[in-house]
């Protein structure tokens, strides 16, 4: 057998057959992750311009840099090279609208890595994800400069982009007739979601790049289906049945390519610290999630949910974790009282 | 509670454990309701916190004055009463005095009847240590309060809104979280840390520990 291993912190970790070892590591999974995002990387590149890319290396760097220097501050075991804090900055960058002011970032990345993972005691123990609270907290504290969105130019040059409101805001605002007068008709409205050409944080337009990376992340195992697919199937029968005028009549294709369903249910949702581990739990999660974002969407003030959806549910994950309970690999049911031995 | 009585200790002493050993929010983490709901300005912070000392002081006061006509088992409805009596009396000088600030505070004014720190002193020390130290615990307790509550609304308010006492100080864009009652926590969270960081750096003495 191999030698145990003996982290600094918990000297012996001791758990339950089957003792399998694998090559995965943390870092190893943080830096695939980060590399399934790269096609929604490219495709806000391609739409929002240098000044977007540069919003998000700034928000990458810095995240890396406030997690370096408060581990080293604070004189723990610098872990920056885990990736996570990259995967951190790169999921705020991508959930940042594309004209923001440089400061936001920073502000943004400090919220994330300190005072929501580090303080709570580093990876691994943080109760809401990261990436979600430093969205939060921007929106809250600069409403007006969050809610500015771009429209999308598809060039390298212009700098100044025009302003321009979301789908879900249009669809909030002026309803779903007004979309159609942007988009034309309903074929093209679904194509340019699709493909992203749309207004939008950086990253979340993009349905189909976000699907590709997710499907990848699924492909090698790093995800499993279970929260992605309840969490967008919820929404979009929530969407279905209550999105139009009357019942039944919604629109649920429009409502999973419009704002960041995607990158939620596939990037956000999917967290491994912040989300149930247990399969069963994993479905509640996503429902919770999918109903919880389409009545904000439908009902609430905010245009968009899924952020704040996610952020609610996380807080329902350790409950939701000890109600489905796995049951010990191996184990035989037993009588209660003998159990109790 | 080393002030009991037998061992001799400072007026100085009484006042010192007050702000910092037993600061009221900082370090015994009580009557947090208002230390969140109404530091979002300096203005408001500093009404408060005047009011908590002078019902503070007060109450360790009469408590203390008369502490041997009060039979024990009746002892919590009278000192309630004594607490009540004298935050009504700040209350109606409050809306009397400074209406436009007891529009925003008015309400934690009166929840100060309900203030664990206060009815704790009253049962722990006022009433059973004669008059004189009884006011200076009074004071030290009351100023540690006042003290923590003008540290975090005059945080709030800079960061939050660029002011102080209402004057423009910093023209850049201000956290608007931080005067949200959610950026409450947060404000009060971070100068938790830090003033258990410096208590435990520069005026603990020895055998203390985080």
């Amino acid at each position: 057998m191999d030698t145990v291993r003996t982290p600094k912190e918990q000297q012996l970790i001791i758990s339950a057959s089957p003792h399998i070892r694998s090559d995965e590591s943390t870092g190893r999974i943080m830096w695939t992750v980060s590399a399934a995002l790269l096609p929604a990387t490219i495709m806000a590149a391609y739409y929002f311009g240098p000044y977007a890319i540069f919003l998000i290396a700034l928000t990458v760097v810095s995240a890396v840099g406030f997690e370096y220097l408060y581990q080293r501050g604070m004189n723990k075991e610098v872990t920056v090279t885990d990736g996570s804090a990259v995967l951190t900055g790169l999921l705020l960058g991508l959930n940042l609208p594309p004209t923001v002011p440089f400061y936001i970032p920073l502000v943004g990345s400090a919220v994330a890595v300190v005072l929501t993972k580090q303080l709570f005691g580093g990876l691994g123990f943080n109760v809401f994800n990261p990436a979600l609270i430093g969205r939060a907290f921007l929106l809250i504290s600069f409403p007006k400069l969050m809610t500015i969105y771009a429209e999308p130019t598809a060039q390298f040059v212009s700098m100044d982009a025009k302003t321009a409101a979301t789908p879900l805001g249009i669809l909030k605002l002026d309803g779903i007739g007004k979309l159609m007068e942007v988009y034309g008709d309903q074929m093209t409205m679904y194509s340019q979601l699709l493909i992203g050409n749309c207004a939008g944080s950086i990253g979340e337009t993009s349905a189909i790049a976000i699907l590709i990376g997710g499907l990848f992340l699924m492909f090698r195992g790093y995800i499993s289906w279970h929260i992605p697919v309840s969490f967008l199937g919820s929404a979009a029968v929530l969407a279905w049945i209550f999105g139009g005028k009357g019942f039944f009549t919604g629109d649920p294709i429009l409502h999973l390519l419009s704002g960041g369903l995607m990158l939620g249910a596939f990037f956000m949702a999917t967290d491994y610290v912040t989300s149930p581990s247990v399969k069963k739990g994993q479905l509640v999660f996503g429902v919770g999630c999918g109903f919880l974002t389409m009545l904000i969407r439908l009902k609430g003030g905010y245009p968009e949910g899924v952020m704040f959806a996610i952020l609610i549910m996380n807080c329902f994950t350790p409950i939701i974790d000890r109600s489905f309970k796995s049951e010990v690999f191996g184990a035989v049911k037993v009588k209660k009282e003998a159990a109790k031995q | 509670m080393s002030a009991a009585g037998e061992e001799q200790i400072s007026y100085w002493e009484l006042i010192r454990n007050g702000i910092l050993k037993e600061n009221t929010i900082f370090r015994l983490a009580l009557s947090l309701c208002p230390a969140i709901a109404v530091t979002n300005n300096l203005k408001n912070g500093f009404f408060m916190g005047v009011a908590v000392v002078v019902v503070q002081v007060m109450v360790n006061l009469t408590i203390s004055a008369m502490r041997n006509f009060i039979h024990p088992r009746i002892r919590l409805p009278i000192f309630m009463l004594v607490i009540s009596g004298w935050v009504t009396i700040v209350n109606l000088v409050m809306d009397a005095a400074v209406p436009d600030v007891y529009k925003d505070v008015g309400l934690y004014i009166q929840l100060i009847v309900a203030f664990a720190s206060i009815l704790a002193r009253a049962e722990m020390f006022a009433s059973k240590n004669s008059v004189t130290p009884s006011v200076f615990d009074g004071i030290g307790m009351g100023t540690g309060f006042f003290i923590a509550l003008m540290i975090i609304s005059f945080f709030r308010e800079v960061v939050g809104k660029g002011q102080v006492w209402g004057i423009p100080i910093i023209d850049a864009k201000p956290l608007l979280i931080l005067i949200l009652p959610a950026g409450g926590f947060f404000a009060v969270g971070i100068l938790m840390a830090a003033f258990n960081w410096m208590y435990a750096k520069y005026f603990s003495s020895g055998g203390h520990s985080h």
